[in-house]
C-alpha cells in the first residue's frame, strides 16, 4: 500500500514542527520538531516520562497535539481522512487483541476492519511469519507474554503499514521472541517501510536504526544520523545527554 | 456508506463470537434480571390487586440494572488489552465502532429480555401480551434507546477505577424518560386500558432514540478523541 500524496515521497515523509502537548498544567512534549524521510528507522530512547509514548500518539492520531503540527507527506495529519490510519501500523505495550477469540478470529477480525483482501491467505501467511500457525486456533487467554507480542505484531502488520510505530516491542520479550521480532524489523525495514520505535534497550535500538533520537523532559535532546554516532561509545552519549 | 455498514457488522459479528465464547454477558445479565423478577415476587400478597400497577416498574428495573451489568461486561473486552484503543486506530469511522457496539449490546439485551418476560410472566401471572402485541415494540424501542445511551457512557466510564458506580450514575438521570415512557406504555397495556392512550408514550421514547442517535452520531469523535 503507498500513500495516494507521494509528490515528496523522498523528502519530508514525516515532519514534526513544533509539537507540545500538555496535559493539564503537565507538558509532556515541549515543541519537538523533526524530519523523517521513507523508509527511515528512528529509534527513540529516554527515560520514563521523556514523552515517548506521548509522540508515538501523536504519530499515530491517538492524540492530537496542543500546539504544532504532524505532517505526512506535506498532509497535515489532523486534516487527513479517516482511510489514512491504514498506512499505520502499531505494536503498543498492550496486545490489542480479544483474548477470547483464537489468534485466527484475532486476525481475521482486524484483516476485516482493515479492509485487507485475500482475508485467509494473509492471516495464514503472518501467522507463518510469527510462528504461530500450530497454536492459531488456541483462546490467547493461554498464550504466554511472548506469544501474545508475536501475535501483536501479526495484527499490527496484517495490512501491509507504511508506517510502523512500535512502543516498548521487546519489553517481557523471550529470546526466540526476540528473535522474531528483530528479523520482521530487518525485513520491513529493506522492505523500505519507515519505523519509530520507542524503546529503553539501548543496543538493540541503535543495531536496528537508520536514525537515533534521545528524548528528555518532553524535548528532543538529540537526534542524528546513525552512521554519525559511534556504536561503541553510544551508551556514554546517552548518559552524558540525560546528565547535560 | 457501505464499508460503514460493513464496519457495524464486523464489530457485531465479532462481539456475537466474543459472546458465544465466554457466555459473560448474557449469563451475568440473565441471572441479575431473573433474580430481581422472582425476588420481588414475594413482596406481593397472593391475588393482591394493587399489583398490576407496579410491576411494569418492576419489570423494567431489572431490565436497567441487568442491562447496566452487560454494558460493562461488554465495554470490559473493549478495555482488556487495549482493544478500544486498536479499534480507534483503524480506518473507520469511528461512530460506526460505536453502532456496532450498540447493536451487539441491543441483542445481549433483547435476549435478556426474551428469557426474562416469561418468567415475569409465570411469577406475576400478567401477560403483557394478553390486549396487544404492541407492548413488543415498546421493548424493543425502549432497549434501543438504553443500548445507545448506555454504549455511549460505558465508553466514558470503563476507564474510570469507579465505573460499576460511575455508569449508573451517568446513565439513569439521562434514561429517565425511556424508562418512564416504557414503564407507563407497559402498564397500560397489562391493565388493557385504551392502547392508543400509549402512543404519546411510545412517541415519546421513538423521539428520544432519534435524538439521541443522532447526537451520538454527530458528536461521537470529539467523545472518543483523547
Amino acid at each position: 500500500m503507498e500513500f495516494s500524496h507521494s509528490k515528496e515521497t523522498n523528502s519530508d515523509f514525516i515532519k514534526l514542527d513544533g509539537v507540545k502537548k500538555s496535559y493539564g498544567h503537565i507538558d509532556a512534549l515541549k515543541g519537538v520538531s523533526f524530519v523523517l524521510k521513507k523508509g527511515d528507522f528512528l529509534s527513540v530512547f529516554g527515560p520514563n516520562g521523556a514523552g515517548k509514548s506521548t509522540l508515538l500518539k501523536i504519530l499515530s492520531a491517538q492524540t492530537r497535539p496542543t500546539k504544532g503540527k504532524v505532517y505526512f507527506n506535506g498532509i497535515d495529519l489532523g486534516k487527513q481522512p479517516d482511510e489514512f490510519r491504514k498506512t499505520f501500523g502499531v505494536i503498543s505495550h498492550l496486545p490489542f487483541l480479544y483474548e477470547n477469540l483464537s489468534a485466527y478470529d484475532n486476525l481475521k477480525f482486524y484483516a476485516k476492519i482493515y479492509g485487507v483482501q485475500d482475508i485467509e491467505v494473509k492471516v495464514e501467511t503472518i501467522l507463518n511469519k510469527v510462528e504461530l500457525t500450530g497454536r492459531k486456533n488456541d483462546y490467547v487467554r493461554g498464550y504466554s507474554r511472548g506469544m501474545l507480542q508475536r501475535l501483536s505484531i501479526a495484527r499490527a502488520l496484517i495490512h501491509d503499514p507504511d508506517i510502523i510505530l512500535l512502543d516498548e516491542p521487546y519489553t517481557g520479550l523471550d529470546q526466540h521472541a526476540s528473535f522474531i521480532l528483530t528479523n520482521i524489523l530487518k525485513e520491513q525495514f529493506k522492505n523500505n517501510k519507515t519505523i519509530i520505535m520507542v524503546t529503553h534497550n539501548l543496543s538493540r535500538g541503535f543495531d536496528l536504526a537508520s536514525k537515533v533520537a534521545i528524548m528528555k523532559k518532553g524535548e528532543l535532546a538529540l537526534f542524528e544520523e546513525k552512521e554519525r554516532l559511534p556504536e561503541a561509545e553510544f551508551e556514554d552519549i546517552y548518559i552524558s545527554t540525560l546528565e547535560n | 456508506m457501505k464499508k460503514y455498514f460493513k464496519t457495524i457488522y464486523y464489530i457485531f459479528e465479532k462481539d456475537i463470537m466474543l459472546e458465544m465464547k465466554s457466555k459473560e454477558v448474557i449469563n451475568s445479565m440473565l441471572i441479575f434480571s431473573l433474580l430481581t423478577v422472582i425476588v420481588f415476587s414475594f413482596i406481593f400478597e397472593p391475588g393482591a390487586e394493587y399489583k398490576i400497577d407496579l410491576v411494569g416498574g418492576i419489570l423494567w428495573m431489572a431490565i436497567v440494572f441487568a442491562g447496566i451489568l452487560g454494558l460493562n461486561k461488554s465495554m470490559m473486552s473493549e478495555i482488556n488489552g487495549g482493544n478500544l484503543n486498536a479499534l480507534l486506530l483503524a480506518p473507520v469511522d469511528k461512530s460506526a465502532i460505536f453502532f456496532g457496539k450498540v447493536l451487539s449490546n441491543f441483542t445481549f439485551l433483547i435476549f435478556m429480555e426474551f428469557v426474562t418476560i416469561p418468567i415475569f410472566t409465570v411469577f406475576y401471572n400478567v401477560n403483557i401480551f394478553k390486549y396487544t402485541l404492541l407492548s413488543i415494540s415498546v421493548f424493543i424501542l425502549g432497549t434501543y434507546g438504553f443500548s445507545v445511551l448506555g454504549t455511549l457512557f460505558s465508553i466514558i466510564s470503563v476507564k474510570s477505577r469507579t465505573r460499576e458506580v460511575m455508569l449508573p450514575i451517568l446513565l439513569l438521570p439521562l434514561m429517565i424518560p425511556v424508562i418512564l415512557a416504557a414503564i407507563q406504555s407497559i402498564n397500560i397495556f397489562i391493565k388493557g386500558d385504551e392502547i392508543s392512550d400509549a402512543f404519546r408514550w411510545i412517541k415519546l421514547i421513538v423521539s428520544f432514540d432519534l435524538v439521541f442517535t443522532f447526537v451520538v452520531y454527530a458528536i461521537f469523535d470529539y467523545i472518543v478523541e483523547e
